[in-house]
């Protein structure tokens, strides 16, 4: 048997820590999408990552299609559910209250919360790692082979959400709509769509991070209220709105949270995240990496 | 040449029902009301089919207490709290510790109960209420969950995941309550009391200071209303009332475990008020109502997909009867009129 060493277990929290973080990074990009466009708080954010999850579970283990096309069904289906979520409940209450926007996404998460219990039940669920259940063996630490998978996935979705929102006609035109809608509408874009497009894109975003970790952690119904929320404290942490800094606060606050978990107390390490949230709202909203200003012109 | 009115007098004053002024609809609703609360238990304990509503009824004005704080929160200052069920807990489980582990008097430790949550509602508050919209909501949305984590994790003093049972019944001047009619009485005289109160509030200067919050803030500050004085009072009692209702909670169930004060309580509290129509106190009673005989009764028929039905039934009130059922009530009467 070999001997556990600090350094070891420093390396096992260490990649615990970002491989978590990766997953709030994306969830906090996907609540920044749907903010940028529409000024809106998805409190359904943290549904679409558990409805991936779980529709992947679905396509591999009940419909036993292979993995690359349950994956790519699997976004699809998602994403689709983002659109439907946007179309029946966001497009019609257009000129509605903060508060009634608040209620309707929370609403919206509640009714995914109970298809997800209506079709799966209360179990948690797991479909095998993409690659095989042998892990690697780094400075003493066991790494499974998932997590390369998961920051992969991370930085995948990062250089192309660059590539779309600098490079393409619809990425240019979502950012002009997040800067100002009315002089978007007047020059000939199309905010409606781009308010469309940002919710599928979120879901697309969420399903993503839904599959890939469901390996890791598994997944269930009720998962995600919490991810929604520890998403959002990465999101705030790295400044609402800003892309980047979502994905480095995301990777902290998982790294925070695993050397917390690993180092002083399993039982509060979700406490950790959420209490370092309250914090950054009430010392600086505008977040750690955002300055006031910068958070005013939203650029990704 | 009558004395000032101290702050005392101006307190006393909104607890009395005389001082109910208001439009004659809010008196006789509150006539209606306590008929209605007085012929329920007889019906219900003579007709064995539904001889348990009567518990259920409890537990409905356990929830009425804490949600009539919550709409003088949302309908009338316009300020979201997804974490009462914090508050509700904080409450019960002061109760509880006291009753068991130091056996204080019940009423002392709810005193002590509402004491404590008081000042956490204050620290909270304070900070909390500064942010608007969605980052006020996630922050209380996170100060719950913080709160039943610490409620899971402290073992040796709440017991942890399985919490702790053997907690005291009440007493009221030697009389123990022991069955579920005296329990009846006691929380629904409370739930009148806190009605007439929050009326009283909601016709007052304090009243006028928040609606004019929940319209337009900048406006209430140019008027020289002092928003965020305003704003964290109300919080604050919204808590306090949570707190009683927590601490009646503990005594009538006479068990406490984290599971009864999660997220999706603070979600659900939220929803009973909006259903009912959250820019009306009575609506938060008439949501309540609803939704806890709904949990409680009714949907036992949709074992296994009730959040399901939760969920549909939030959603259509807020897309299609944004003011809440209650403002039915209204609709309906100017038909019946019309005949």
């Amino acid at each position: 048997m070999t001997k556990i060493t600090l350094t070891g277990q420093l390396v096992q929290y260490l990649f615990t820590g970002v491989t978590v973080g990766s997953i709030y990074a994306m969830v906090a990009v996907g609540f920044n999408i749907i903010y940028n466009v529409t000024d809106i708080i998805n409190f359904a954010q943290g549904e679409f990552v558990m409805l991936g999850g779980l529709i992947m579970v679905f396509f591999t283990v009940t419909a036993k299609l292979p993995l690359p096309l349950a994956f790519v069904l699997t976004i699809a289906a998602v994403t689709g559910v983002g659109a439907l979520m946007e179309r029946f409940t966001i497009h019609p209450l257009k000129n509605a209250s903060v508060l009634t926007m608040i209620i309707v996404t929370i609403a919206v998460s509640i009714l995914f919360k109970g298809i997800a219990m209506f079709i799966w039940g209360k179990d948690p669920y797991i479909f095998p790692p993409f690659s095989g259940s042998k892990p690697l063996f780094i400075y003493g630490a066991a790494i499974q082979t998932q997590t390369l998978w998961v920051l992969f996935m991370t930085a995948v979705m990062v250089v192309l959400m660059t590539i779309f929102f600098k490079k393409t006609r619809y990425g240019k035109a979502m950012l002009a709509c997040a800067d100002n809608p009315e002089a978007a509408r007047l020059v000939g874009i199309k905010v409606n769509t781009m308010v469309l497009i940002s919710f599928a894109l979120s879901a697309a975003i969420g399903a993503v991070a839904g599959a890939v970790m469901t390996p890791i952690s598994l997944m269930e119904y009720d998962r995600g209220a919490l991810l929604a929320l520890k998403g959002f404290g990465a999101a705030v942490l790295g400044g609402l709105g800003s892309f980047y800094g979502a994905v480095v606060a995301g990777v902290l606050l998982g790294i925070i949270e695993s050397m917390c978990a690993g180092l002083v107390s399993s039982g509060y390490k979700d406490a950790v995240a959420l209490i370092l949230l309250l914090l950054v709202l009430y010392v600086r909203p505008s977040g750690l990496f955002g300055n006031v200003e910068a958070s005013k012109i939203k650029e990704f | 040449m009558p004395a000032k009115p101290t702050k005392l007098t101006q307190l006393a004053k909104l607890c009395v029902f005389s001082n109910v002024d208001m439009r004659s609809s809010n008196r006789k609703a509150l006539f209606g009301l306590t008929l209605f609360l007085i012929l329920f238990p007889l019906v219900a304990m003579n007709v064995s089919a539904i001889g348990h509503y009567v518990d259920i009824m409890i537990f409905v004005g356990i929830y009425c207490l804490i949600n009539m704080g919550l709409s003088l929160l949302m309908g009338y200052a316009g300020q979201i709290s997804l974490g009462h069920a914090a508050f509700f807990g904080l409450g019960a489980y002061t109760s509880g510790i006291l009753c068991t582990k130091f056996s204080m008097s019940p009423w002392l430790a709810m005193i002590a109960g509402v004491g404590l949550t008081a000042l956490v509602a204050y620290i909270v508050g304070v900070p909390s209420l500064k942010l608007k919209g969605h980052y006020l909501a996630m922050a209380t949305l996170g100060f719950g969950v913080i709160v039943q984590i610490f409620f899971n994790e402290e073992v040796s003093l709440t017991g942890g995941p399985s919490g702790f049972s053997d907690i005291p019944g009440l007493s009221i001047l030697g009389f123990s309550l022991d069955n579920d009619l005296s329990y009846y009485v006691l929380v629904w005289s409370l739930v009148l009391l806190t009605l007439i109160f929050s009326l009283n509030i909601i016709h007052s200067r304090i009243g006028r200071a928040l609606r004019s919050l929940h319209d337009s803030q900048v406006a209430a500050d140019a008027m020289g209303v002092e928003t965020s004085r305003y704003k964290v009072m109300i919080f604050v009692l919204s808590a306090v009332y949570a707190s009683i209702a927590g601490s009646l909670y503990t005594h009538y169930v006479g068990f406490l475990s984290p599971s009864s004060f999660d997220l999706f309580l603070s979600i659900k509290l939220v929803m009973m008020v909006v259903v009912g129509g959250m820019h009306n106190i009575w609506g938060a009673l008439l949501g309540t109502w609803l939704l806890t005989f709904l949990g409680n009764e009714w949907l036992h028929v949709f074992h296994g997909f009730d959040i399901l039905v939760y969920g549909a039934i939030l959603l259509a009130v807020v897309m299609f009867l944004p003011d809440g059922l209650v403002h039915l009530v209204p609709r309906m009467s100017r038909v019946w009129k019309r005949g």
